[in-house]
């Protein structure tokens, strides 16, 4: 599904990624962890385009394409979904809204039929109950004024509808308490099939309780320095990171 | 957070979708001479067939123009304008009289067909509901450079009392309310393009509406510029009478030419007594082209006087056409408790430049504004809002409440916020709030990993900025509205 290959990056100038090599195969779900300004979230962006990230090095493969070469929207179209560590805020556009127009967009290039806005509502209500988030989630204007908690349960809900083939998950554990985590590991936990896959980025290995990883990486310095099993998440927790990122230097 | 591509940096990249409506109808035109003088405005005001009180009120308004100066402290410029080289009349041979459809050019019905101007009126019975879903009827006074060739539904209105026609028929069919009226709100001498307007007008909507009457349907203009080298100077009349009820549209478009066309009107509104008023506009007059050639300059002076107690006028605008926009609808609010409300977004791309507010005087008790201005610019465009407050010595209690928003797309263009205030009222209260936005990187990206093209991305954040004035407007205006929006913008980023 998502095949990474001497991967190199830099932020204004600055190279972040030092040469990453990560395979997640379909329906794989993979975690990354590391400390702080390792480089994960750099990693997520530039694997959803984000301008400014700018690639110097290596490829990377998505369901057979080179997602290097595709636009943002192209990307998400082909399945790709970014769970942000920090979402953004659209004052004025509605929730529900910005999720139909998102979810038609993404139908639209993959040649399905667009949803009225009868259709798209019973989808997303039905979506929202199944995550337990109150309904009128919907109707407010995308993430302004919602908690931390309630931004992140919302990039859960657009998860839950646009059905991304690869989810990525950027700390989108991070603030909540132990409610909302079950929620988010529920929503990934239902995307799960033979045909998906996720890349969890968090930085606790508590959420790997409820969402148990085919496979652990760990990322510092800009490189993944230790892979293993899932239970590699919970001598993390015993041990911390220091050992493994001194490897990495 | 990025260095990255800043939306600006691609505004080079435009491929602006050409001005949809841009094309010209051939017709034969009866042109005035060009220039300006006493005889050209006999020749108008004989063509109109126009008592002579009229005439001399004109004569008067020409007497005073030729001692104003073109007013220069809007944030505007363009070269000198030489308003001896335009045709101030201009009207499509062929007459039809008092609108009987059947009369019109059908050269002239195919255009408006082509600018989606319902100008054949659907059948409808007497007192039915539109079935939902289907659009409610709009009477539509056609106005094509000089003068209005088609007002429909003005039977059904007849029925409630409503007048609804051209200025000109109403000067001779209904003289006693005209003279009272005219110039009632906007003197002749108000300004230098108001006094040119006073002294060269040739048409507009009349509208009246009975003590107590709820009028049935919406009404609206549509302007439409088309002679080369012409200026458009229409002259609009709303009357609302005690407790009466009125929502009105304005729409408008010029086709696209090299040279700058002058458009100078004058909207007058009166509310009496518990009366309200609801005037929307959606201008989409000729912007020019990308290097900033041609397009209309809009000079336009807009002003209601809430005269009557509990009285209420609303103007709601939806700017993204001319090349110059110069225009500040505005309120007197005279009468005790009255409510005057501003509503605008003005959009301006390329090189357009838009100079706009609104005026809100307050002069009776416990008397309300508020003004929502939503300022949307990008290329090399500048936006400027211009308002005013003034609380009068006897407004005790006046309230305003003014929100004045400003985006920029891309780095090159410019937005100014201007606001007056004048309160000589202890008790009045004043608010102004005003903010300056960019539509970030991070709110593109966000939008485009959800899929969205960019494209998409901004028409959603710029309708999402302009929500509170779109929703004032009437709802099928209100989907124009977002279209034009649209259209205006694309290419505007990516
Ligand atoms: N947009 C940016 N501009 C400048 N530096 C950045 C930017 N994004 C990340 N960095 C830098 O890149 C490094 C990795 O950051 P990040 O990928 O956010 O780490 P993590 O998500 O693992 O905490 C840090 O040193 C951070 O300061
Ligand atoms: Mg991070």
């Amino acid at each position: 599904m998502l095949e990474i290959r001497g991967l190199t990056a830099t932020v204004d100038g600055r190279e972040i990624l030092h040469g990453i090599d990560l395979d997640v195969p379909a329906g794989e779900v993979h975690a990354i962890m590391g400390p702080n300004g390792s480089g994960k979230s750099t990693l997520a962006h530039v694997l959803a385009g984000r301008d400014g990230y700018e690639v110097t090095g290596g490829r990377v493969g998505f369901g057979g394409r080179d997602l290097l070469a595709l636009a943002p929207e192209e990307r998400a179209a082909a399945g790709l979904f970014l769970a942000f560590q920090y979402p953004v805020e659209l004052p004025g556009v509605g929730n529900a809204n910005f999720l139909r127009t998102a979810l038609n967009a993404v139908r639209r290039a993959r040649g399905e039929s667009e949803l009225d806005a009868v259709q798209f509502l019973k989808l997303a209500r039905a979506e929202a109950k199944r995550l337990s988030m109150p309904e009128d989630m919907l109707k407010r204007n995308v993430n302004v004024g919602f908690s931390g908690g309630e931004k992140k349960r919302n990039e859960v809900l657009q998860m839950a509808i646009l059905r991304p083939r690869l989810a990525i998950l950027d700390e989108t554990d991070s603030g909540l308490d132990i409610d909302a985590l079950r929620i988010v590991a529920d929503g990934v936990n239902a995307l799960r099939g033979p045909q998906t896959s996720a890349l969890v980025i968090t930085h606790y290995q508590r959420l790997l309780d409820h969402i148990v990883p085919d496979r652990v990486h760990v990322l510092a310095h800009g490189r993944i320095v230790r892979s293993g099993g899932a239970e590699l998440a919970r001598q993390l927790e015993l041990e911390g990171y220091a050992g493994m990122a001194a490897d990495a230097a | 957070m990025s260095h990255a591509a800043d939306p600006a940096g691609t505004v080079e990249a435009v491929t602006r979708t050409p001005y949809k409506w841009g094309f010209a109808t051939e017709i034969e035109t009866e042109l005035a001479p060009k220039g300006l003088n006493p005889d050209i405005i006999r020749l108008i005001s004989a063509r109109k067939e126009e008592p002579a009180w009229l005439l001399d009120w004109r004569l008067a308004a020409f007497t005073a123009w030729q001692a104003m100066a073109e007013p220069h402290w809007a944030h505007v410029h363009h070269p000198p304008i030489d308003y001896q080289d335009l045709h101030y009349y201009a009207a499509p041979k062929r007459r039809a009289g008092p609108a009987r459809l059947e009369d019109v050019d059908p050269e002239l019905l195919a255009t408006y067909e082509k600018l989606g101007i319902p100008l054949r009126e659907r059948a409808i019975l007497a007192g039915v509901e539109p079935a939902a879903g289907e659009a409610a009827p709009v009477a539509v006074d056609a106005v094509f450079d000089s003068v209005s060739v088609a007002t429909t539904f003005r039977a059904t209105l007849a029925k409630a009392g409503v007048i609804f026609c051209p200025i000109s028929d109403a000067v001779r069919e209904h003289p006693d309310l005209v003279r009272k009226y005219l110039g009632s709100v906007v003197p002749q001498g108000d300004n230098f393009y108001a006094a040119l307007n006073s002294a060269v007008f040739t048409d507009g909507s009349f509208v009246y509406v009975p003590p107590g009457v709820r009028c049935p349907m919406e009404l609206s203009t549509y302007f439409r510029i088309n002679a080369r080298n012409t200026g458009q100077f229409e002259r609009t009349l709303i009357i609302a009478d005690a407790g009466s009820h009125v929502s009105y549209l304005e729409g408008c478009t010029a086709p696209q030419r090299d040279e700058n066309q002058l458009h100078a009107a004058v909207v007058e509104l009166v509310a009496l007594d518990d009366a309200q008023i609801k005037y929307s506009t959606v201008q989409n007059w000729y912007p020019g082209d990308a290097e900033g050639r041609g397009g209309i300059y809009n000079f336009v002076t807009k002003r209601g006087a809430c005269r009557g107690a509990r009285s209420r006028i609303s103007w709601t605008q939806v700017e993204t056409g001319s090349a110059i926009t110069w225009k500040y609808p505005s309120c007197i609010l005279a009468g005790d408790d009255s409510v005057g409300e501003f509503y605008s977004v003005a959009v301006t791309t390329n090189r357009q430049q838009a100079d706009t507010g609104t005026k809100m005087i307050h002069i009776g008790r416990n008397t309300r504004s508020t003004i929502v201005s939503k300022g949307i610019s990008a290329g090399r465009s500048d936006n400027t809002y211009r308002g005013l407050v003034r609380i009068m010595p006897k407004a005790a209690g006046a309230r305003n409440h003014t929100q004045c928003d400003s985006l920029l797309i891309g780095d090159r263009c410019g937005a100014h916020t201007v606001p007056y205030i004048e309160s000589r009222n202890p008790t009045a209260k004043v608010e102004h709030e005003a903010t300056t936005s960019k539509i970030a990187d991070d709110q593109l990206f966000y939008c485009r990993q959800r899929g969205l093209s960019e494209e998409d991305a901004v028409n959603l954040i710029v309708n999402g900025f302009c929500k509170e004035v779109l929703k004032e407007l009437p709802m099928e205006f209100a989907v124009e509205a977002q279209k034009l929006l649209a259209v205006s913008l694309e290419g505007s980023v990516g």
